[in-house]
């Protein structure tokens, strides 16, 4: 595989703009950047192959995405209701495959810092996006996120995607 | 404030209300561990955990740090996770294979696995000493009590109490209904279970599970979220079924808080509770119809019937198991102090039973359960703030008046009265239970 600056340049660009979007709570421009069949999966342990089938943190079809949109954003959503938010920076960008049409596999590395009421955490690991490309850039047809702690116990829950 | 060794645990407890030092002082929850969680039968795992001799996996019971591992001689055996030695930790993972014995990564003494001392390096130097392998305080000491029901692994660190049948009581249906509805008549674990840590005192949650007043209240952001979606795909289903896991969130907006009272708890001796009612877990698709046939074949029509009739929403195991029997799951309550609870959240598979039943209940294990959990986030919410507003001087005293004087007493059972499944029964009949380990 030949390396392409421009793509290279445009898949970055495109993780930015996603990790953005949580950070922004812009839930639906999130949600659309998904294929129609898109995939959001956060296994909770490495060693899985598939989402399907299989406990897992997060396994979001767009319909699912759109539950825990509509969730968040219901008045009476109680853990909500605290100030929270978060910063996410995407690193360690690199393409593992580009098809003919364009189509790409990236893998990438996160670190998202969240506060909630006074309290800081931090969540970091490793993005793996399967992409087709399309005319307004990509549309996600998987997002695997594996957590560095994702075996670990976590301290309360997490409320939307990472 | 109730000063330091004021308490007098008989007035801490009343019929109908508890003092609130109960959850938030540091000393009652050190005599909570020493009398209740370290004296009882607690939930250590599922042997299906440790499959093959050596495996093993630790896990807190009450203060003390245990082991459970599989024998060469295929018994499952609990100890403590401290070498006799210095008093090393022997394992310090959440789960693995030892191998054919433990052998302490400080100076390397060897165990059998049931704890036994095996071996000590350059053993010349103990001649003549206390220390050998006559001496059984130089072997890892045992779990008092262990006990397996249907590949349910139970232990009790105190060496006399009822038997595990006898403290189950009742709720062992639990188990029973949970393996009956494998045609094999077993389950399995399904490997990695979810963790989450509640900042709260543990008793907090137990009163949760059978709070039918909550769901509704608490619950309704997700069941509304989910039934908005489930109208649209219904839409697009043109009639057709849309999946069940929108059904079972949606349920929490769709059964209103009136209907929470057709739902029933049963309360039992030692704190145990049934909460009886329906989510609609029995539709009539081609998946449900295949899974009944096999059961059919396994068991016969008539057993079939009283196997899939057992009409039960959750059990709770006192002091420490909430179960979800028709949806094969459980969660152990691990206290970690006064203010912090661990969770660990299992599911298990029908041995059996058609793939299409397994991600059923998974897709509920996934979505209320998970660490991302649309559900459990407002709750674990609740429970903080509850925590937190306990430890104030704001009042004395939390209530658990609801329905109170009017529970029905039948069969050495305390059942909430009809169309009173809100009633706070369950609460009242756990603080039963812990005022009585608590006395002296
Ligand atoms: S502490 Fe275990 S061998 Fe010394
Ligand atoms: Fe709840």
């Amino acid at each position: 595989m030949k390396f392409n600056l421009v793509v290279q340049h445009e898949v970055e660009q495109f993780l930015y703009r996603q990790a953005n979007l949580l950070d922004r709570k812009q839930w639906q421009g999130w949600i659309d950047l998904f294929a129609a069949d898109g995939i959001y999966w956060m296994p909770p342990d490495a060693s899985y192959q598939t989402w399907d089938g299989q406990p897992a943190i997060f396994a979001e079809d767009k319909n699912l995405m759109t539950v825990r949109k509509l969730r968040v954003l219901h008045p009476d959503a109680w853990s909500q209701r605290p100030l929270w938010e978060t910063t996410h920076v995407v690193s360690n960008v690199s393409i593992k495959h580009i098809s003919k049409s364009g189509d790409v596999e990236v893998s990438s590395r996160f670190h998202m810092l969240e506060l909630r009421r006074d309290n800081v955490r931090h969540f970091a690991g490793s993005y793996f996006h399967k992409m087709k490309k399309n005319k307004k850039g990509y549309a996600i047809q998987l997002q695997r996120v594996d957590m560095a702690n994702a075996q670990a116990a976590y301290d309360y829950v997490l409320q939307v995607w990472v | 404030m109730l000063k330091e060794r004021d308490y007098d645990f008989s007035r801490l407890v009343e019929p109908d209300r508890v003092r609130k030092e109960v959850y938030t002082d540091a000393e009652i929850f050190e005599r909570e561990m020493e009398r209740i969680h370290e004296t009882v039968w607690i939930y250590v795992g599922h042997d299906s955990q440790v499959p093959k001799a050596g495996d093993y996996t630790t896990v807190q019971i009450g203060r003390q740090p245990m082991i459970m591992v599989r024998g060469s001689d295929g018994k499952v055996n609990v100890l403590y996770n401290r070498c006799p030695h210095r008093g090393n930790m022997i394992c310090g993972d959440t789960k693995g294979n030892t191998g054919d014995f433990f052998r302490c990564s400080y100076h390397a003494w060897t165990f059998h696995h049931d704890g036994k001392l095996k071996g000590i390096p350059m053993k010349e130097a103990y001649a003549g000493t206390r220390y050998g392998k006559d001496n059984p305080d130089c072997s890892i000491k045992k779990a008092a009590r262990v006990q397996n029901y249907r590949g349910f692994v139970f232990t009790s660190l105190a060496k006399d109490g009822p038997t595990l049948k006898e403290f189950l009581g009742k709720s062992i249906v639990a188990f029973d209904d949970m393996c009956d509805r494998a045609p094999e008549g077993e389950v399995e674990v399904v490997p990695n279970c979810f963790r989450i840590i509640q900042h709260s005192n543990w008793k907090l949650f137990l009163e949760n599970q059978l709070d039918a007043l909550h769901p509704s209240v608490v619950h309704q952001s997700t069941g509304r979220a989910a039934h908005e979606v489930e109208k649209i795909l219904a839409k697009k289903a043109k009639g057709g079924a849309t999946p069940l896991s929108y059904h079972m969130l949606s349920a929490f907006a769709t059964v209103t808080i009136d209907k929470w009272d057709d739902f029933q708890t049963i309360n039992y001796p030692y704190g145990h509770c049934i909460l009886t009612g329906y989510m609609g877990l029995r539709p009539q698709d081609p998946d449900t119809l295949a899974y009944d046939r096999i059961m059919i074949k396994a068991y016969g029509k008539k057993r079939f019937e009283e196997i899939v009739g057992v009409n039960i929403h959750h059990v709770l195991v006192y002091p420490g198991l909430s179960v979800q029997s028709p949806l094969q799951q459980l969660r152990a309550v691990r206290p970690l102090g006064v203010d912090r609870t661990l969770t660990e959240i299992w599911h298990f598979r029908l041995k059996g039973a058609p793939e299409a039943i397994y991600r059923r209940s998974l897709a509920y294990y996934n979505l209320v359960n998970s660490p991302a959990t649309l559900i459990n986030a407002d709750d674990l919410e609740n429970f903080w703030k509850c925590h937190q507003g306990l430890a104030s001087d704001g009042g004395d005293w939390v209530s658990l008046g609801r329905h109170h004087g009017r529970d029905i007493e039948r069969n050495g059972a305390i059942e909430s009265g009809p169309k009173m499944g809100t009633s706070e029964a369950p609460m009242r009949n756990q603080m039963k239970a812990w005022s009585s380990y608590m006395k002296d």
